[in-house]
C-alpha cells in the first residue's frame, strides 16, 4: 500500500470518528490541530484505525506517536 | 434504526457515533427525558455515548451523571451537591471484576473466606442502601464477569480460594438482593462477557492502556444491554409477536404441500427445529406475551396446519389470526387496532425477507428479527432483547384469557342494539379504593404502559407509586372491573394532590380495553366522593397532548369541566368546582368500595 492510498483512508476514519467532512490530514496534524482530538477520542481513534488497516498497535506505540506521520509509518511497517 | 438493532456493526457504531446521535436527534419524534447517573468502577466515558445512542433508538433521551474515575462509591456514599441536584432518575452501578477488593488468599480458612465474602458485598449494600435512601431511584448494577486466569485450574469454580467460586458465591448475593428489591436490577455481566468470549471481552490492552475493564469493541455490547433493562423500566418492552406460518411456525408451505407433509415434529432434524421453536413461543404466551398470525394463506388452510397433530401452537393459543392475501402491513394495522395496542409494541416474525421488507417500509417502530436459518430463530428473537423480563404482576399471567374474553365481549355486543343493554347484561362489579399494596406493580407498570387514555402520560416507578401512595397529600384511586366474561384487573388510575380546598389530578389513566364501558364516570364519582371528604372544592384537570392520547382532549369537558387555559400546543387545564349537589355519573357499574 502506497503512502498516498495510507493517508487518504486515514482521512476517511478521521471525518468518520470526529463527524467533520472540512478535515484533512497530512505528516504533521497533530492532536492539537483537531478540537474534539482529546485523550478520551484517542482510543476511538486507535480502535477506528486499527479496524480499517486491520492491525494492532503496540502500547508504547499509542502513546509515543506525536503525529499523523508517525501514525502512518507505523501502519505502513505493520501492513508490508 | 436499523444500525442499532442485532445484530449491530460494532466497529461501525465506535467509528460513526458522532453521525449517528446527529441522525437519531433529527426527528419529530418525542422523547421522554431521564436522568441518568453512571457511577463507575473504570472508565466510562464510551459507554456513556454509546448507551446514549441506543436509548435515543428506544425515544429516551438521557441527561449524564458521571463520576470521576473508580469513584462510584465515594459519589454514592458522601455527601454529593451535584449528585443531589441532578436528581438521578436512574443510577447505573459499572463495577466489574476489576473493583474486588480482596479475594480468598490461598492459606485463607473457610471463615476467613466467608468474611472476605461478607465484607465486599457489604460495600456494596451499604452503597444500594445510601443511594435508594437519598434518591429514591431505580438502580441497575453490574454483577461481576469471571477472570480470565485460573490459579487453580478447574478447580477454581469448586474450591472456596478460587476467584471463580468467589465470583459465583457473591453474584448470587446480589441476585438475592435483586429479588427483594423491585427497584434494583442486575445488568447480568457475567452472562454477556461469557456470550461474548471472555478472552476477547476482558482484552487487557484495553485495561493497561486506558483503564476500560472491558475491551472497547464490546462496548455497544454492554450499552445495548443496559439500554434493554432501561427501556423495560419504561414500559418500551414489545407485548405480542406477529408470526407467519409457512416456513416460520413450520417448514413447508401448507396450501401447496398439505398438511401431512410439513416439516415439524420429533421424526426429522428440521422438524425438531420447528417444534422446538414452536414450544419458545408457548413459552412467551406463557408469560403474557400475545400471539398472533398474519400469514399468506387461505383460512382454511391456515387452521388445517396449525391443527397438525405434532404441532405445539394451536388455533386456541392465537388472539387474533389473520390468514388471508391481503398485504401483510396492512393485516398488521389491523391487528395492532384490534388487539388495541401501538404498532410499536409488535414483532413481526416472518422468514422472507422482502416481506420483512414492506412492514418496515410502511409501519414504524415494528420489531423486525433478521431470521437467517430455521435453526437460529430463536437466537436471533433472543439477542434482540425485545422481552427484558419485568417485574411481572398477575395481569401478565391472565393476559391471554382477558384478550380472549374481550373478543367474546365484541361478539355479544353485537347481539344487542342498544349499547346500554349490552352494558347491563355484561353484570360489572367495579372495586374502587386507594392504592393497596398488592396492586403496586400493576399500578407502576399501568402507568408506564397506557398512551391512549391517558390525560398527562406520567412515567413512575414503583418506588414512586409506594412513596406517593404513602403521602397524606395525595388522594389516590385504583379501578378494576369485573364482569360475567371475567376479570379485567386493574385497569384505571387516578393520582390527585391536595393544596387546601384544590385538588390537582396528576395521572388519570385508563386501560384501552375496558373503553366505554363507564368505567371513567365510576372513576370520578369515586374522586369526587374522596375529594368532598378531605374538604376540596375546586378540581383542576390537565391534558397534556402527545402524539397517542388525542381520544382525550376533551376528556374533563365530557366530565363537566370548564376550559381554563389553553397554550399553544394545545395542552388545556380544566376546573371544576364541587359540592354536596353532585350527582353521580356511572349507570351500570356496581362499585365495591
Amino acid at each position: 500500500m502506497s503512502k498516498e492510498e495510507i493517508f487518504e483512508r486515514l482521512n476517511k476514519v478521521f471525518r468518520d470518528v470526529f463527524d467533520d467532512e472540512s478535515i484533512t490530514v497530512t505528516e504533521n496534524t497533530t492532536s492539537s490541530d483537531i478540537e474534539d482530538w482529546d485523550s478520551l477520542e484517542h482510543i476511538n481513534l486507535i480502535v477506528a484505525v486499527e479496524n480499517e488497516f486491520k492491525i494492532k498497535f503496540n502500547m508504547g506505540e499509542v502513546t509515543t506517536m506525536k503525529n499523523v506521520g508517525e501514525m502512518a509509518n507505523i501502519i505502513e511497517s505493520r501492513i508490508k | 434504526m436499523k444500525e442499532l438493532e442485532y445484530p449491530f456493526n460494532s466497529d461501525y457504531i465506535i467509528t460513526k457515533k458522532k453521525k449517528i446521535k446527529k441522525e437519531l436527534l433529527n426527528t419529530d419524534k418525542k422523547f421522554i427525558e431521564k436522568n441518568i447517573a453512571v457511577l463507575g468502577g473504570s472508565t466510562t466515558n464510551d459507554i456513556i455515548q454509546i448507551l446514549e445512542l441506543f436509548l435515543l433508538n428506544y425515544g429516551i433521551k438521557p441527561n449524564f451523571y458521571e463520576s470521576e474515575y473508580n469513584k462510584y462509591w465515594e459519589d454514592a456514599v458522601f455527601e454529593n451537591k451535584k449528585l443531589d441536584e441532578f436528581k438521578p432518575d436512574i443510577i447505573y452501578i459499572h463495577t466489574t471484576n476489576k473493583n474486588i477488593q480482596s479475594y480468598p488468599n490461598i492459606k485463607d480458612t473457610i471463615s476467613e473466606v466467608n468474611n472476605k465474602l461478607d465484607t465486599e458485598f457489604e460495600r456494596y449494600t451499604i452503597m444500594w442502601n445510601k443511594l435508594f435512601e437519598k434518591y429514591n431511584c431505580t438502580i441497575i448494577q453490574n454483577n461481576f464477569d469471571y477472570p480470565v486466569i485460573r490459579l487453580l485450574g478447574n478447580k477454581d469454580a469448586t474450591d472456596i480460594h478460587g476467584k471463580v467460586n468467589f465470583i459465583t458465591k457473591l453474584n448470587l448475593k446480589f441476585a438475592e438482593y435483586a429479588n427483594a428489591s423491585p427497584n434494583f436490577f442486575i445488568n447480568d455481566l457475567n452472562y454477556i462477557s461469557s456470550q461474548y468470549g471472555l478472552d476477547e471481552w476482558a482484552d487487557e490492552f484495553y485495561y493497561y492502556m486506558y483503564k476500560y475493564a472491558l475491551t472497547v469493541k464490546a462496548i455497544p455490547t454492554l450499552a445495548f444491554n443496559i439500554a434493554n433493562i432501561i427501556k423495560g423500566i419504561y414500559g418500551k418492552n414489545k407485548k405480542a409477536f406477529v408470526l407467519d406460518l409457512d416456513n416460520t411456525l413450520w417448514g413447508g408451505v401448507v396450501g401447496d404441500d398439505g398438511v401431512d407433509n410439513l416439516v415439524i415434529g420429533p421424526e426429522t432434524s428440521e422438524g425438531q427445529v420447528y417444534t422446538d421453536f414452536q414450544k419458545y413461543l408457548k413459552s412467551y404466551k406463557e408469560m403474557g406475551i400475545l400471539l398472533n398470525i398474519n400469514s399468506k394463506n387461505d383460512e382454511e388452510n391456515a387452521l388445517a396446519g396449525l391443527n397438525h397433530p405434532d404441532g405445539i401452537l394451536k388455533k386456541d393459543d392465537f388472539i387474533i389470526i389473520k390468514a388471508n392475501w391481503l398485504p401483510k402491513s396492512k393485516n398488521i394495522i389491523d391487528i395492532s387496532k384490534e388487539l388495541n395496542i401501538g404498532i410499536d409494541s409488535l414483532v413481526f416474525v416472518d422468514d422472507n425477507p422482502a416481506e420483512r421488507e414492506i412492514i418496515r417500509m410502511n409501519t414504524t417502530g415494528v420489531g423486525i428479527p433478521e431470521l437467517d436459518k430455521s435453526y437460529k430463530y430463536m437466537r436471533i428473537i433472543d439477542h434482540s432483547g425485545y422481552f427484558e423480563g419485568m417485574n411481572l404482576s398477575e395481569e401478565d399471567f391472565k393476559k391471554n384469557e382477558m384478550y380472549k374474553e374481550n373478543i367474546e365481549r365484541t361478539k355479544l355486543m353485537n347481539t344487542f342494539d342498544n349499547y346500554d343493554e349490552y352494558l347491563r347484561s355484561l353484570e360489572m362489579v367495579g372495586e374502587i379504593k386507594e392504592f393497596a399494596p398488592k396492586y403496586m406493580a400493576r399500578i407502576a407498570q399501568l402507568t408506564n404502559k397506557s398512551n391512549q387514555f391517558n390525560l398527562t402520560t406520567k412515567r413512575y416507578t414503583q418506588s414512586e407509586i409506594e412513596s406517593i401512595a404513602a403521602n397524606q397529600e395525595y388522594i389516590t384511586l385504583y379501578g378494576r372491573l369485573v364482569d360475567k366474561f371475567g376479570d379485567n384487573g386493574v385497569v384505571s388510575l387516578i393520582i390527585g394532590h391536595q393544596n387546601g380546598t384544590k385538588l390537582d389530578i396528576d395521572l388519570w389513566l385508563m386501560s384501552c380495553r375496558v373503553l366505554k364501558r363507564d368505567m371513567e364516570f365510576a372513576m370520578m364519582d369515586a374522586l369526587v366522593k374522596e375529594s368532598l371528604k378531605r374538604g376540596v372544592k375546586e378540581i383542576y384537570g390537565y391534558y397534556y397532548k402527545t402524539a397517542k392520547n388525542n381520544m382525550v382532549k376533551e376528556f374533563y369537558k365530557e366530565q363537566g369541566f370548564t376550559k381554563i387555559s389553553e397554550d399553544e400546543e394545545n395542552n388545556t387545564i380544566w376546573k371544576l368546582e364541587i359540592n354536596n349537589k353532585y350527582k353521580n355519573k356511572n349507570k351500570f357499574i356496581k362499585v365495591e368500595e
